[in-house]
């Protein structure tokens, strides 16, 4: 019996995504391993391999669909000497049947049928299984009220619908636009030409986060500039002896490690958090959360947005490690391949603008986390040293915490701790 | 002392379809009746007169016969038969009406109410009505629905001989020679068209400059020139001063133009029918016992139907223009939904409700006219077809006509749809739906109307407006 192929529950909060492409056409020939298809997550793009040998018999939700629920299915994948006909006739015609006997596969658990995914597994099951029932939500609004909408870049999905049941009218559009006066006036001017680029996922997921968090957390900061001079000599020192190794690509002599002023702050935010041990906690409704791990989160920027691949357990890790670890999950980050474990979780975040050379900036916190540290350019400044002027280079650190958890004498504390660690590394010997 | 939830004054369209839907909701109804149930549209307005006018159209069609291969060597017609019919139509009707409040388990109480406040109603009862109905009644609600009456003129007083009221132009004893309307707004209209094609000269006098004044002024100017077509005689901006009796008949004082220099016209007529709008009934209500606020005869209601008195509405006729019966229905249904807290209730758009004139040509519209339109600050897209390019139209011999659209050309909104031509009153309906649900242009475009229909024209109309017509 043909394979079903399905909308694999990426993480167990994940319950829609986005197809992003299929790989192959309905009656290419696909390896055991060859990519099937795309799915757009709100973090990455995960792409869903077939474990065995078969045809692309059918698909059932094209590319460019959004918000398809976990466990639809959305294509038929043929093996051995099945064709076409072989495709079950609701399939067929669009539809889907429920049958009793149909099992859901836990995508965690070991795969009993043919077809997997990396790195995460695609849910196969008994090739009637039923659709999911949570179909993508339709956006009811007259044509009228679309169109105005369109015209007035108004979204309809923040809408509320005045209309029978909950249809949007052109009365609601105009209405929002009406108390929308504000950003009318921020618009750009009639005459210039904006082109439209729609939302991907994890444009929306961040968008909403920020909001969120802008919106719930009583932000605070704290700001302290640091002279790493010594910091810098350190690093030098380490880096002009690392081994060097060949690279078996190019055939090049490289070092094997270069280690950087981020790499740096990763281990000393993590010993500084064992420390002040408060900054490693999250707020909810009913408790504190205090973690046990320190686990560390770096703002990477990719094409698609910002995403916070996690060092775990940074405490515990060295400094070539961490580089190495940072390297490669911002590599993968960008290719958009990363798994979820890779980037769902962290204690706190780091974020580091310093090689766009700006000084200092304030940071959004990452929820549930509880703090964020901005870093700013390391740049030579004038400083004062027993009443005698000196050139130093400074690096600002601005922390940005949520006052529900981090009280600002804790997070002034946590703050000293890190300045004394960036301006003598040897302090982290301790 | 008998109470209900809801108590309406009047079984017109309005009072009888608020009734049934309160009943419909769980509500205990009665409606006070003055005289018979379906009000003067069922009984003297829009249902006895189309079925005169469709004896009229049997009638053109008839003279007309030999286009179609017909040959009708003589017909005569009996204009006795022809109001006997119009009156058994409205008398089914009429018992219907009966029957449907009686299945909802609507009380029906004969006789006139007057309001005593509070909730409270003394009935009079009708000439006729039973002696067992009530003398008072308590509502927890009062919907009026009393209607409309035309407006009387001083000096042209019906007397059922030579000046008619409708009712006399409804069931006429005999065949004038001649008639005078006074008022070519619909009712004046369908009177001169319906007697115009049983052969009577008929003369139509306007105030305004155009037939059919609420309507586009490009429709109005083409139905002006297809009854002057069929022989009738128009006199716009014209005046009636002083009627006369004369020689067993009428001779009337016409004033053409504004100018005091302007001619002096007599004209001699067998008899005259007035139709220059009507006035609300709201005497001897009792409306003095409440909070109750007139403006211009009609009651004052806010989007509700409710009026400055708590628990008093009022729908309807009596409640301001357009004086429409399918208004006073929709309006009793939102006026019974709101009292009862349903959802997604919504006022009435009164630029969704659709006008039709019936006779010969048929006109019907809805929305904004053309010069409206544009009054209103919109830049427009118009489109126009002529029947006479329509396929089905010149199969059918009725080529006379127009389907007109009005559209905002920045949001593609249908703003208006205006239309002449035979059977254009079930046309519109397309046009009002569409409207309803707020489509632009697009949907329209991409909606696939039958052939060959006459509704085809509705589909060329939308694509001329956008310069895209096939068919011309």
């Amino acid at each position: 019996m043909p394979i079903e192929i399905k909308m694999p529950a990426i993480t167990p909060d994940f319950d829609a995504g986005n197809i992003s492409s299929w790989d192959i056409a309905v009656g290419d020939k696909v390896a055991k391993g060859d990519v099937l298809v795309a799915i757009e997550t709100d973090k990455a793009v995960i792409e869903v391999e077939a474990e065995s040998a078969g045809i692309l018999g059918q698909i059932l939700i094209p590319a460019g669909t959004d918000d398809v629920p976990v466990h639809s299915l959305i294509g038929y994948l043929l093996i051995g000497n099945e064709t076409i006909a072989d495709l079950p006739s609701a399939a067929a015609s669009g539809q889907a049947t429920a049958t009793p006997t149909a099992v859901d596969v836990n995508p965690q658990s070991t795969p009993s049928a043919s077809l997997t995914s990396a790195p995460v597994t695609a849910p196969v099951t008994a090739p009637t299984q039923q659709l999911a029932d949570k179909q993508p939500q339709r956006l009811f609004a007259s044509p009228l009220a679309r169109r105005i909408a369109d015209q007035n870049q108004v979204d309809l999905q923040t809408l509320k619908g005045r209309g029978p049941r909950g249809r949007i009218l052109r009365a609601d559009v105009e209405h929002a636009m009406s108390s929308k006066v504000p950003h009318a006036a921020l618009a750009l001017p009639a005459t210039s030409q904006s082109s439209q680029v729609k939302h991907s996922q994890i444009r929306k997921v961040i968008a909403q986060r920020l909001v969120e968090s802008k919106q719930n957390i009583p932000h605070f900061y704290l700001s302290v500039d640091c002279e790493i001079d010594s910091l810098k000599g350190m690093l030098k020192e380490l880096n002009a002896n690392a081994p060097a190794s060949i690279n078996s690509i190019t055939g090049n002599k490289e070092a094997t490690y270069k280690l950087t002023i981020n790499d740096f702050l990763v281990k000393a935010v993590a010993k500084a958090m064992e420390q002040v041990p408060q900054v490693n906690s999250s707020w909810s409704d009913t408790a504190m959360l205090h973690h046990e791990d320190i686990d560390i989160s770096i703002a990477v920027s990719t094409d698609a947005g910002l995403i916070t691949p996690i060092v775990c357990r940074a405490d515990t890790k060295g400094l070539v490690s961490i580089s190495t670890e940072i390297r490669q999950l911002a590599a993968t980050a960008r290719k958009g391949q990363l798994q979820a474990h890779q980037y769902q979780g962290g204690g706190f975040t780091i974020s580091n603008l310093g090689m766009y050379g700006i000084d200092n900036f304030s940071a959004i916190i990452n929820p549930p986390q509880a703090c964020i540290l901005a870093v700013g350019a390391g740049k030579q400044k004038p400083v004062v040293k027993d009443g005698e002027l000196a050139v130093a280079t400074l690096m600002n650190l601005t922390l940005s915490a949520d006052h529900r958890v981090v009280d600002g004498a804790v997070g002034a504390q946590f703050l000293s701790v890190l300045k004394r660690f960036v301006e003598s590394p040897a302090h982290l010997m301790l | 002392m008998k109470s209900f939830d809801l108590v309406v004054i009047g079984g017109g369209p309005g009072g009888y379809v608020a009734a049934i839907r309160g009943a419909q909701l769980g509500m205990s109804v009665a409606v006070v009746e003055a005289d018979e149930l379906g009000g003067v549209c069922l009984n003297w307005g829009c249902i006895p007169t189309k079925a005169l006018l469709k004896s009229a159209e049997l009638i053109d069609k008839i003279k007309q016969a030999d286009k179609y291969g017909i040959t009708v060597n003589d017909y005569s017609f009996d204009l006795s038969k022809m109001v006997q019919r119009s009156r058994q139509v409205a008398d089914n009707l009429n018992k219907g009406i009966g029957h449907l409040l009686k299945k909802n388990k609507v009380s029906v109480v004969y006789g006139t109410a007057k309001l005593l406040g509070a909730g409270n109603i003394a009935i009079t009862p009708a000439h006729g009505g039973k002696s067992a109905e009530p003398k008072e009644l308590q509502a927890k609600h009062i919907i009026i629905a009393t209607g409309a009456t035309p407006r009387a003129i001083p000096g042209l007083e019906p007397d059922g001989k030579f000046i008619w009221s409708a009712r006399d132009a409804m069931t006429p004893k005999h065949m004038p020679k001649s008639l005078l309307v006074m008022g070519a707004g619909a009712i004046g209209m369908e009177f001169a068209s319906f007697y115009n094609s049983l052969g009577v000269q008929v003369t139509v006098v306007e105030a305004l400059n155009h037939v059919l004044p609420v309507e586009d002024e490009e429709i109005s100017n083409f139905a002006a020139k297809a009854f002057t077509k069929r022989g009738i005689d128009i006199k716009l901006d014209t005046k009636v001063l002083k009627v006369e009796h004369h020689k067993g008949g009428l001779k009337v004082h016409l004033k053409s133009g504004s100018s005091p220099a302007d001619a002096h016209q007599e004209l001699e007529v067998e008899c005259m029918i007035s139709a220059v709008g009507v006035v609300g009934n709201t005497h001897s209500l009792g409306l003095e016992n409440t909070a109750v606020e007139l403006e211009n005869s009609f009651i004052k209601v806010d989007q509700w139907q409710a009026t400055h008195e708590a628990n008093v509405y009022a729908i309807g006729d009596v409640a301001g223009a357009p004086c429409l019966a399918h208004k006073a229905s929709h309006e009793g249904m939102i006026c019974v939904e709101k009292i009862n807290g349903l959802d997604h209730v919504h006022p009435l758009n009164k630029d969704l409700i659709p006008g039709c004139t019936y006779g010969s040509p048929q006109v019907a519209s809805v929305g904004l006219t053309e010069n409206k339109a544009l009054a209103a600050g919109h830049t427009l897209k118009v489109g126009r077809f002529p029947l006479s390019a329509s396929g089905m139209a010149i199969a059918s011999g009725d080529t006379e006509g127009l389907i007109k659209t009005v559209f905002d050309a920045d949001t593609g909104e249908l703003l208006g749809a205006h239309l002449i031509g035979a059977d254009v009153t079930e046309l519109i309906q397309g046009f009002v739906v569409a409207k309803n649900m707020e489509t632009t242009e697009q949907e329209l475009m991409h909606t696939v109307f039958a052939h060959p229909s006459i509704s085809e024209a509705m589909h060329e109309s939308v694509l001329d407006a956008y310069g895209r017509a096939i068919h011309i």
